[in-house]
């Protein structure tokens, strides 16, 4: 029989609706091979009872001739910011170490309704702050690739949702979920290998989701396919009425409306995304994206997003803004760590255990946005930055009078060796540059993996939509899947 | 723009986290490095813009006028609320005093 471990979302699906294999074996192999990866350091906890509790429901209803649902029989891997009724939920804090949900986030609800199993609880940086996966509490994630020069340097998977890239890159799960604030899913994409789609926002519920930056943060899936993430989105999507900006729209059929077939289609190149000292492969892998979408039938378009620059420290204003309120709900009364020093009150207290819980960049951006909203302060820094988020969406905006999608390279390198950045957090943030003006903006984009640089690590491209044009993007990805038949993997060490 | 180092523990007041003198050397120069970097904001024009509310923009929906309409946020679950607080007595969140 086939290794099941090497199998994705649809082929899982469709093995198991024929009766290839049962759900149970799949759940059984998936299990094992997170069993035998603790060096990747990918998950916090393995729920494999979870999986297999899935697994067996689902042949139950095989057997019964029920409907299995979109998702019947594919176990998954859930980033640790995902409420999970009963089951650690840590953010990869050390505050919310031990806290258990009494209930469960929708979009896991929604995966599980699907027919979906969860394998375990996979790690992250910390409050999903950062770009390496080094500031996770409960240590780095380990990228499954590693250069092929034979030196056995361990390389980031990217952030924040490295222990998700990973896991994918790794075949240790067939999808997980991640999160996207400004490229948590898109850059350990990239850096894995792998496909991960940030949808428009508003389209996954933030409902049960630990919250970073609330007006960008959203869900989405990462998997080993175009079309592996037309099928989980569109299972992990839909209208919540317990999130106050979820969108109220149907959720369209992406699976079925998958067409490489781009004719028609402007596909627009943004001149200022070609910033001094990107890496030449990486502009190599970005001319190649556009052979590939002309070779597709699309047109390729020049365009200009004026204002792209400045969208970065934009978002390292408004990040850091929105956390330091959302975090400000860790105060050691309700849940979490607290930390009371002998004979101290209530403030100390405060004060004690978010010292003790938060890890140094969270800290960092807590104080940040502490400082930005202050009095005096908020509108040099705060109002400014939204206005010139307003005009990031505004390029954005005129662009799609131009273009239907737009082409650009998911990061400005490719991974790098894990410390290799940490003592530095201004060129890590760096790293994110090409993913944020997109969240700014509440676009939906994909990454999809293009080639392997001469280190022999994989480069990602990304396409960036319309919003609510999931489509288009996953179309325009699919295109790309097929001509770049990115098959790589990385060789096993773990 | 940069901070003090007074500014920062005043700051780091203000977020209620306590930052010892070791931590307050190493914070200070990595928040002026960020704060210098996003100085280069003040240079655009934004005269006449209209900082972001909505990113997509969505109307804010009325919910019927139900009491507990929506049962995983209703009311009646006091166990659950208290189930993961560090301390809790007499089905109440449990904190030190606070009144002298």
């Amino acid at each position: 029989m086939t290794d099941l471990t090497e199998l994705g979302i649809k082929a899982i699906r469709e093995g198991v609706a024929n009766g290839d294999f049962t759900a149970r074996e799949v759940a059984e192999g998936f299990n094992a091979a997170v069993a035998a990866a603790s060096e990747l350091n990918a998950f916090i906890v393995a729920t494999p009872d979870h999986a297999l509790a899935a697994a067996d429901a689902v042949d139950t209803k095989r057997a019964k001739g029920d409907d299995l649902g979109t998702m019947g029989g594919v176990p998954i891997g859930m980033k640790d910011l995902f409420a999970t009724k009963g089951v650690q939920t840590t953010a990869a804090s050390h505050i919310l170490e031990g806290f258990e949900p009494q209930y469960e986030s929708t979009v896991s609800q929604n995966l599980w309704d699907a027919g979906a199993g969860m394998l375990g609880k996979l790690n992250l940086d910390q409050f999903a702050m950062g770009s390496s996966n080094e500031t996770s509490y409960f240590g780095n994630v380990v990228s499954p690739w590693r250069k092929s020069n034979g030196a056995n340097t361990d390389m980031s998977p990217g952030g924040s949702s490295g222990g998700s890239a990973a896991s994918v890159a790794a075949r240790i799960v067939p999808a997980a979920t991640g999160t996207d604030t400004g490229g948590s899913i898109r850059q350990p994409a990239a850096f894995a290998g792998i496909t991960g789609i940030k949808p428009t926002y508003g389209r996954c519920s933030r409902w049960g989701v630990v919250a970073f930056a609330s007006s960008l943060d959203q869900a989405g899936p990462m998997a080993r396919s175009v079309e592996d993430c037309a099928i989980m989105l569109e299972a992990m999507a839909g209208f919540d009425p317990k999130d106050a900006t979820s969108l109220k729209m149907e959720v369209p059929n992406w699976e079925a409306g998958l067409n490489a077939d781009l004719k028609g289609k402007k596909i627009g190149i943004p001149k200022e995304y070609r910033m001094d000292g990107t890496d030449a492969e990486i502009l190599e892998s970005w001319e190649q994206g556009k052979e590939w979408l002309r070779d597709a039938g699309a047109e390729i378009v020049d365009i200009s997003l004026p204002h792209t620059k400045y969208a970065l420290p934009a978002y390292y204003i408004i990040a850091p803004a929105e956390a330091s309120s959302n975090l400000a709900r860790y105060d050691g009364v309700r849940y979490g760590l607290r930390d009371l020093p002998e004979g101290s009150g209530l403030q100390d207290m405060y004060a004690a255990t978010r010292a003790a819980g938060f890890g140094d960049e969270v800290k960092r951006r807590v104080l940040i946005g502490t400082y930005v909203l202050s009095a005096g302060f908020y509108d040099a820094y705060y109002t400014q930055a939204q206005k010139i988020r307003t005009l990031v969406a505004q390029d954005f905006e005129k662009a799609w009078s131009q273009c239907d999608a737009i082409l650009a390279p998911t990061t400005p390198t490719a991974s790098f060796p894990l410390g290799s950045l940490s003592d530095d957090p201004l060129t890590m943030y760096l790293n994110d540059v090409f993913a944020v003006p997109a969240s700014l903006a509440g676009l939906p984009a994909i990454s999809v993996p293009a080639m392997l640089n001469s280190d022999g690590l994989p480069l990602g491209l990304q396409i960036i939509g319309k919003p609510f044009d999931e489509q288009g993007v996953l179309n325009a990805g699919l295109a790309m899947q097929q001509r770049a038949n990115f098959d790589a993997q990385p060789e096993k060490w773990w | 723009m940069s901070v003090t180092r007074e500014e920062v523990a005043k700051i780091a007041s203000l977020a209620r986290i306590r930052m010892g003198e070791d931590a307050l050397d190493r914070m200070v120069p990595e928040l002026n490095n960020i704060l210098d970097w996003v100085e280069q904001l003040s240079e655009v024009d934004t005269s006449g813009v209209e900082p972001m509310t909505a990113v997509i923009s969505n109307s804010l929906r009325l919910r019927d006028d139900v009491v507990d309409a929506i049962p995983e946020t209703a009311g009646g679950r006091r166990e659950d609320v208290l189930a993961n607080a560090p301390v809790a007595e007499h089905g109440f969140f449990g904190v030190p005093k606070v009144i002298e």
